[in-house]
């Protein structure tokens, strides 16, 4: 119960400022189509430099939290998922808001994320320490080992080509090797001026996050919306309260998946709501309602993407692994503020990280309230024009990316990484293995030459990183991961030249 | 197949030829020692690339759609925009008065309001204000960043 020792942070003003604002902010972030939670975080960072670490991180989490709430929104009233982790929710909410219930879909779904969301931060508060102490027993092998295990595991499980989320995370492991070598002080790969101090991280997030988005709104050209108009009837809230409480089934299913899917490195939120959906429709007397309108759809989603957010902090804190590509982009915030995760995390900064996993908590609460507000002006936001979001977003990533370390080099990799990017995912490649690669290959190549040291000086390389239960333990996961995917790309492949065989 | 196989083809040996680059230089250059973790890279990037080739060359490669035609056309005049803002006005003109003029000619250029309404541009002109007097109230008042100044500022 340490955790409640910390509180008090919570409640100073700037903190329950930042709070608000980053809460109300995600909100509105989360509800407008084409702006992703990873990229909101993203941008935000440059905000959070001339805070305190714990009032920065408070920020990112609130933003965090309720830009995936407020993806429901436009997946509700527009049938655009604000986020990928609100595909399952359109297929439900949409249909109830087309018949004169978007106000109640709404209600429902921002409940249905507050308990699924304080579930799942309540698990990040007492899972973290628990793994924290067996974390405090690794190696610099063991957390080598680690770093590549978060870069196969989001390189094989994110990406829907395995070949290519690993040549992601290849490439990412790449560019964060550019520039001056720590241990020897050489340049490496240093083509252009721009690059001698490395990559900067948060130019690199903010470029491979926000360019492509505004890329693809640059693609839809000139056309004018054709969403369809959803009017918001006036729901009342009481009614939703009990209707949540009667929706215990969907509500346990998704909490228990989305929690168990947040505590797996590298899985996300993307499948969160869509495993939450399958499972609730199926263990329902009602299957044949679930993509009518069944409120239990809505709930069973939304529970799940935010019961996802808490846990997805779990092996980030504790291993450096994100549980989604979000959390990989809340690591850069992390490592910009000089906390580096690991088991003694909480031993070295506990006032921070209880600050900020309280202010978490406490968002949640903020964020149903905060969400049911601005459900009634919802359709506004969802329906802002895309013209105007590419260009903020653009001026934002610009804007951002230089006032890091006030060098317009920042501002060219960022941009140059981003179109990059867009070219590179409309060939199949994904940001989220890349990311991972860029933020975890110091920490693995940091570990690899002190283990290399070790080895030398003991029973050799083989022996030191092959050795003993755990390292066999973590080679068998990157390898298993590995497998994994290729199988499952293979029967995918299979069944879809069969199903193109039988169409013949 | 989604995209044709020439599509896939480019992307994957331009991917195929930087890891070439990158293994070269990390077996080549000296001292060995400071290109020993890239080296390990470079190993499992040129064999990624390799297989990644081989399957877009065969017509294996099925996911991505490519970049069509019509996609290409929208998005080059909004990327020229960025690339001329990044890379010249920014610096010349200043970041406020380059960033103003990005703002307003992405919203033009995107904008399916007619080009001759006159409401049309004093909407984008005052949203680009507006915009950018928040960005500046951001950047230049909250964070103090100091911007290059250029002709303006």
């Amino acid at each position: 119960m340490e955790f409640l020792g910390y509180f008090g942070g919570v409640f100073e003003p700037v903190a329950m400022l930042l709070l608000l604002g980053g809460t109300v902010g995600g909100l509105i972030l989360g509800a407008t189509p084409g702006l992703s939670p990873t990229m909101a975080v993203a941008l935000l960072i440059p905000f959070t430099f001339q805070l305190s670490p714990a009032h920065g991180l408070i920020l990112l989490g609130a933003a965090y939290t309720s830009t995936v709430a407020g993806g429901a929104v436009s997946a509700i009233l527009l049938k655009i998922p604000g986020a990928p982790a609100n595909i399952a929710t359109a297929l439900d909410g949409h249909e109830m808001a087309r018949r004169g219930e978007g106000a109640r879909a709404l209600h429902l779904s921002f409940l249905a994320s507050g308990i699924g969301g304080v579930i799942g931060v309540l698990l990040l508060i007492f899972l973290t320490p628990v793994l924290a102490q067996w974390a405090l027993a690794f190696g610099p092998s063991h957390l080598f080992w680690m770093a590549i295990l978060g870069v196969t595991l989001i390189g094989s499980l994110d990406s829907k080509s395995f070949v290519k989320g690993l040549l992601s995370g290849c490439i990412g492991l790449w560019l964060s090797t550019i520039g001056y070598d720590d241990m020897q002080g050489v340049p490496r790969f240093v083509f252009a001026d721009a690059l001698t101090g490395g990559i900067n991280i948060i130019a690199a997030l903010i470029g491979l996050f926000a360019i492509p988005q505004v890329m693809e709104m640059f693609a839809k050209g000139r056309r004018a919306s054709a969403i369809e108009q959803v009017a918001v009837t006036k729901h009342k809230l009481s009614d939703s309260f009990r209707e949540i409480g009667r929706s215990g089934r969907a509500l346990s299913v998704g909490t228990v998946v989305g929690s168990i899917i947040g505590l797996i490195p590298g899985v996300g939120g993307q499948i969160a709501g869509l495993v939450a959906y399958d499972q609730t429709r199926k263990l329902s007397p009602h299957k044949a309602k679930f993509g009518t309108g069944h409120p239990e759809g809505v709930i069973a989603a939304e529970s799940a993407n935010n019961a996802m957010v808490g846990p997805s902090l779990v092996p980030l804190l504790t291993l450096s692994i994100p549980g989604s590509p979000t959390a990989a982009v809340l690591l850069g915030g992390l490592l910009i503020h000089g906390i580096f995760p690991g088991g003694d995390l909480f031993d070295r900064h506990p006032e921070v990280i209880w600050t900020f996993i309280n202010s978490m908590l406490l968002g949640q609460i903020l964020m149903v309230i905060f969400g049911i507000w601005i459900a009634a002006s919802a359709a506004k936001i969802a329906r802002a024009p895309m013209p105007i979001m590419a260009a903020a977003v653009l001026i934002l990533a610009v804007f951002g990316s230089y006032s890091v370390q006030q060098s317009m080099g920042d501002v060219y990799v960022m941009l140059l990484l981003g179109i990059g990017m867009y070219a590179l995912e409309k060939f199949g490649f994904s940001a989220a293995p890349l990311v991972l690669g860029l933020i975890l290959g110091p920490i693995a190549e940091a570990n690899f030459i002190q283990g290399s040291m070790i080895a030398n000086a003991t029973d050799g390389p083989l022996t030191y990183f092959f050795g003993g239960p755990l390292n066999l333990l973590l080679v068998a996961l990157v390898v298993g991961s590995i497998l994994y995917s290729f199988l499952s790309n293979r029967a995918e492949n299979a069944a879809l030249a069969k199903a193109m065989r039988a169409g013949e | 197949m989604t995209g044709n196989r020439t599509q896939h083809t480019i992307p994957a040996l331009i991917v195929l030829a930087i890891a070439a680059v990158v293994a070269w230089l990390s077996f080549t250059e000296e001292p060995s020692d400071a290109f020993l973790f890239p080296r390990v890279i470079s190993v499992f990037f040129v064999g990624l690339a390799l297989w990644n080739a081989y399957r877009a060359v065969s017509g294996l490669a099925r996911v991505g759609g490519g970049i069509d035609g019509g996609t290409a056309i929208n998005v080059l005049p909004g990327l020229l925009v960025a690339l001329v803002f990044v890379f010249l006005a920014a610096t010349s003109l200043g970041f406020y008065a380059a960033g103003a003029l990005a703002f307003v000619a992405i919203y033009t250029i995107y904008d399916p309001v007619p080009l001759s309404s006159l409401n049309g541009w004093i909407r984008r002109i005052a949203v680009t204000l507006v915009f950018m007097g928040v960005i500046y109230g951001l950047f230049a008042l909250l964070l103090q960043v100091q911007t290059p100044r250029g002709l303006f500022f």
